[in-house]
């Protein structure tokens, strides 16, 4: 499938009715949606015939196009009825089998790596601080492959040292800066349309190693502090998408 | 391949489940995906899972040289991809614990008292 094709079906699918800002919930513009599935399968082959999870899957686009992809098996993953069902209306509409399951990712507790490829775009933490790394964290322990993941670009620095440091990435790399669209969703929101740069990381998942529960518990919620630190870091765009 | 994520119970898996209603979803065979996902999952969980919501034909013990059995790849692709529990419950082998399962979307939400 051509990347405009997958973005256009992407297009059409129906968002959050009554968004929830306490759960953080922008949708995923099919834009930055189709780009990061379209690498993920062509530049890694991270998709095709792989069980992939969508965590905070909200509406459901990001699992949804890795159906389109040729994804075997996919999983969405959210905390709000609501959204779950328009998801899983949207899949019905597409013709696509995805199934869905209601949890708190944080809480999660899956046996053994059937999933190969976690892909998702985790609130940010405006909300509740760190709540990113905790989506971060527990896709690091539930992939067998690759975490697929987007965070905001001034906490680069935060991202990379924690996911190598303390939940185990073989490897944390920037695929891609992005610019996620804002819409004026929320009463609070006074402009019409803000950009907000976030980066694409792609980190492999250490399939070997044997979690230590307990240990790595306490990290969860530490929280993306030294966001802002990196300011003026370079903003190089990567050219793999 | 869920478990209970109760804390303090130890040994949350397979959850059991109740049955109110199941659906079949025709979907299409894919014999790699099924040579993959053989030997991450629990056998006799599958098996168990199946008898409960009404499908008998996988047989008790399976071994890898079973994979080149074309019957034998049709019933596990139909057990594990095709049957959907719609409508019933998962429910934690320890505790007991009910996690209502509706329009085929387990809702595995802790209490606070729970986490």
């Amino acid at each position: 499938m051509k990347l405009k094709q997958l973005e256009g079906l992407l297009g059409s699918l129906d968002q959050f009715e009554n968004p929830k800002i306490e759960l953080e919930q922008y949708p995923t513009g099919p834009h930055i949606a189709s780009r990061l599935l379209y690498t993920a399968e062509n530049s890694f082959g991270d998709v095709e015939d792989k069980v992939v999870a969508d965590f905070g899957c909200g509406c459901g686009t990001l699992g949804l196009a890795a159906a389109l992809l040729g994804a075997e098996h996919v999983i969405g993953l959210d905390i709000d009825t609501e959204s779950l069902e328009i998801a899983s209306s949207n899949a019905d509409d597409l013709d696509l089998v995805m199934d869905f399951v209601r949890c708190d990712i944080r809480n999660l507790k899956w046996r053994d790596r059937i999933v190969d490829t976690v892909v998702m775009n985790p609130p940010f933490g405006t909300r509740r601080k760190g709540a990113d790394m905790d989506f971060l964290f527990v896709a690091l322990k539930v992939a067998s492959q690759a975490v697929y993941s987007l965070h905001k670009t001034t906490t680069r620095d935060h991202v990379k040292r924690t996911a190598l440091r303390d939940y185990n990435a073989v490897s944390a790399e920037v695929l891609c800066e992005l610019r996620f669209d804002v819409p004026q969703l929320y009463k609070f929101h006074k402009k019409k349309e803000v950009d907000v740069a976030v980066d694409l990381w792609r980190n492999d998942s250490d399939d070997d190693h044997e979690d230590d529960h307990d240990e790595e518990k306490s990290k969860v919620g530490e929280g993306a502090k030294d966001e802002d630190e990196d300011e003026g870091a370079d903003m190089e765009e990567l050219k793999k998408e | 391949m869920l478990s209970s994520n109760i804390k303090g119970v130890a040994n949350g898996f397979p959850l059991l489940i109740e049955v109110e209603k199941v659906v079949e979803k025709q979907v299409d065979f894919n014999e790699d995906f099924l040579r993959n996902l053989f030997v991450k999952i629990e056998w006799k969980a599958l098996v168990e899972a199946s008898r409960t919501i009404g499908y008998t034909e996988l047989p008790e013990n399976a071994e890898s040289s079973m994979l080149d059995s074309d019957e034998f790849l049709r019933k596990f692709h139909h057990a594990l991809v095709e049957l959907h529990l719609e409508e019933g419950a998962l429910v934690c082998p320890e505790s007991g614990r009910k996690f209502p399962v509706n329009k085929g979307i387990p809702n595995m939400l802790l209490h606070e008292d729970e986490v």
